[in-house]
């Protein structure tokens, strides 16, 4: 950037010079559109909940007239917005348990032993990149409601869980291979057994990869709409998803309600990807690259 | 799947053996190891199989059945659901609209994901806010989108308003509700979510090509145009395919945005093979039927993933492979 900046002031009357500049210009014109599309829509929704629904409908493109704050104040005073922030919370933590516990546990003989079947076995779990949740529903709901897990937190938990094992186990297995065998060597050595070296060793040095796999697994549970939408018939247990689906359904002649309740749930999922954003980039391009 | 399974392999070939295997290679030790295997793969086995494999074996085999999911599953009906399936219009039309969707995510986002990867990867201020603004919609939960998008593309709503405010009032449509227009709406929305997404992968992609090959191919006379053509772009094919791969699996499962803005409405235009899927079984208690198109969805997902990897993701392993041999 700086050899850039000075190279230019010296040059700045030379043909190459003017030209780069020119081209800068457009980079920064093309990336400022773009980021311009994906802001407005989300501005809009921010905006719009401090404005009155008449207002929205009058003038769509505009700032609040006067910072009306009460469909905000209205929604966050109604018990049913933080019932469903509780209720997509718990699904997402137990979902995230139940995935990074089990996934680990798995994925450490996957990457560090010699056994036969092993490739098939991994091969079992990747296969499941092929099944999303729409394929399985039927059956899975059927599942669900002989085990009695139909509208509880589990019900919706244990299956994500599951749905969830294949990308953990693609993005641990590689990760755990690289962890240098003279370590297990030394732990044997000291009279580690082998889950004593799974717990106190693979465990700690795994860290990274097992946040990016606890934070891909948080995220796609808390924005699951599909399947909550079919196993949580009671509305008391509905997750945030639902809770805007059928906001917008149920207050359709209201858009400055809805933008408000949408707003609101949009916060806890930015604010989570502003926190966790290198982890979350970094595991998808690095399961990607493998 | 082989996909990402290959350069684990290619790690192992290059001597990377675990030190418990090592230490425990004796013949008595064998029956042991198995036993310790089947203890940490256990939980993780019973819970894939019982919530993943299991339902979808059970979906193959509703779908021979005439049922409504009550009562007992007795009406054998052998391959009536599926021929039924193919007769159906609708449905055919709904695979139709996958294939349409699948087809212009790489014919749009391709090139433009493609573009603002190359810009991001220069040296440019904010480079890192632009990061983090183009690839925010992709956290965002589809049911949030398709609300936001459901509101702003109203009839005289944001988008009316804004392309009237820019003299394109001419191009302002009924979004969502003409039969002509509404798959297309759909693509725009998620071109929206997943761009970002499409993006950052480049750019990981972009980042692993040494700055060195680059530099060589300006010495030898290549222009921007050509070491982009020639260089970059080639050493970029192995992302590219896999972000194809991926971009085109997730289509083919799309449900979430469709059903909350429009129900694959109206009269069927914007159909998913999900959607179609979800509104029998669920909505119309054809549980039988819903089975055999499930069947049907996840036999096209298979096929094309094994198509894939033969004919496309192939070449990657492949030259991998060579240049570790050679």
């Amino acid at each position: 950037m700086n050899q850039m900046v000075a190279g230019h002031r010296r040059t700045a009357v030379t043909a190459p010079a003017v030209r780069r500049s020119l081209g800068q210009a457009l980079t920064y014109t093309i990336a400022l559109v773009v980021a311009a599309i994906i802001i407005v829509p989300l501005v809009y929704v921010v905006l719009g909940g401090f404005r009155t629904t008449g207002q929205i409908a009058a003038q769509p493109v505009a700032l609040p007239q006067t910072w009306i704050t009460r469909n905000y104040t209205d929604v966050l005073t109604s018990g049913t917005f933080w019932l469903q922030v509780f209720n997509s919370t718990l699904i997402a933590v137990i979902a995230t348990a139940v995935v990074v516990g089990f996934g680990a546990l798995a994925a450490f003989p996957l990457a560090r032993f010699e056994f036969r079947g092993r490739e098939i076995l991994y091969t079992l779990f990747t296969l499941g990149l092929l099944f999303p949740v729409g394929v399985a529903i039927l059956p899975l709901y059927l599942l669900l409601r002989q085990l009695g897990l139909l509208g509880t937190a589990l019900g919706v938990a244990l299956p994500e869980a599951a749905f969830g094992l294949p990308v953990t186990i693609v993005i641990l297995r590689p990760f755990m291979r690289t962890i240098p065998a003279e370590l297990e060597d030394a732990a044997v050595i000291d009279g580690c057994s082998r889950f004593g070296f799974f717990w106190r060793i693979l465990v700690p040095l795994s860290r990274p990869a097992l946040t990016t796999v606890a934070i891909l697994s948080f995220v796609g549970s808390w924005n699951a709409f599909l399947l909550p939408l079919l196993v949580l018939g009671d509305p008391n247990g509905w997750t945030l998803p639902l809770g805007v689906a059928n906001y917008s359904t149920q207050y359709t002649q209201d858009t400055a309600r809805i933008l408000a309740f949408t707003a609101l749930s949009m916060l806890p999922a930015l604010g989570f990807f502003v926190l966790a954003e290198r982890r979350i980039i970094g595991g998808l391009s690095g399961a990607v690259k493998g | 799947m082989s996909l990402v399974g290959s350069p684990d392999r290619r790690r192992e070939q290059a001597g990377a053996g675990s030190a418990s295997d090592r230490v425990r290679r004796r013949p008595a030790a064998g029956r042991r190891r198995l036993i310790e295997v089947g203890l940490f793969v256990s939980p993780a086995l019973a819970l894939y199989l019982a919530f993943v494999l299991l339902p979808i074996f059970l979906a193959a085999y509703y779908g021979f059945y005439h049922w409504n999911g009550l009562g007992p599953v007795t009406e054998f009906i052998g391959l009536d659901n599926y021929a039924r399936a193919f007769q159906d219009d609708v449905f055919t039309r709904a695979i139709l609209h996958n294939g349409i969707l699948v087809v212009l995510a790489i014919l749009v986002q391709l090139p433009i994901g493609l573009g603002l990867a190359l810009m991001l990867n220069q040296r440019l201020r904010g480079r890192a806010g632009l990061r983090l603004v183009f690839f925010a919609p992709y956290v965002l939960s589809e049911v949030i989108t398709a609300v936001i998008w459901q509101l702003m593309l109203q009839p005289d709503g944001l988008v009316d308003a804004t392309l009237r405010g820019v003299g394109l009032g001419g191009l302002v449509h009924l979004w969502l509700a003409d039969i002509r227009i509404v798959l297309y709406t759909m693509f725009i929305v998620i071109t929206w979510k997943y761009l970002g997404f499409a993006i950052i992968l480049f750019l990981a992609g972009l980042q692993g090509i040494p700055e060195e090959l680059r530099q060589a191919a300006a010495i030898d006379g290549a222009g921007p145009v050509q070491s982009l053509r020639h260089v970059t772009l080639p050493l970029l094919g192995p992302t590219i395919r896999i972000w194809a791969f991926l971009s085109i699996i997730g289509t083919l499962q799309l449900f979430d945005l469709i059903w909350i803005m429009t129900l694959g409405g109206p009269a069927n235009a914007s159909n998913s093979m999900v959607t179609y899927l979800i509104d029998h079984g669920f909505r119309r208690y054809q549980f039988g039927y819903g089975s055999a198109v499930a069947v049907i969805l996840f036999a096209i997902s298979l096929v094309f993933a094994i198509a894939y990897q033969r004919y496309v993701l192939r070449r990657d392993t492949e030259g991998a492979l060579t240049r570790i041999v050679g």
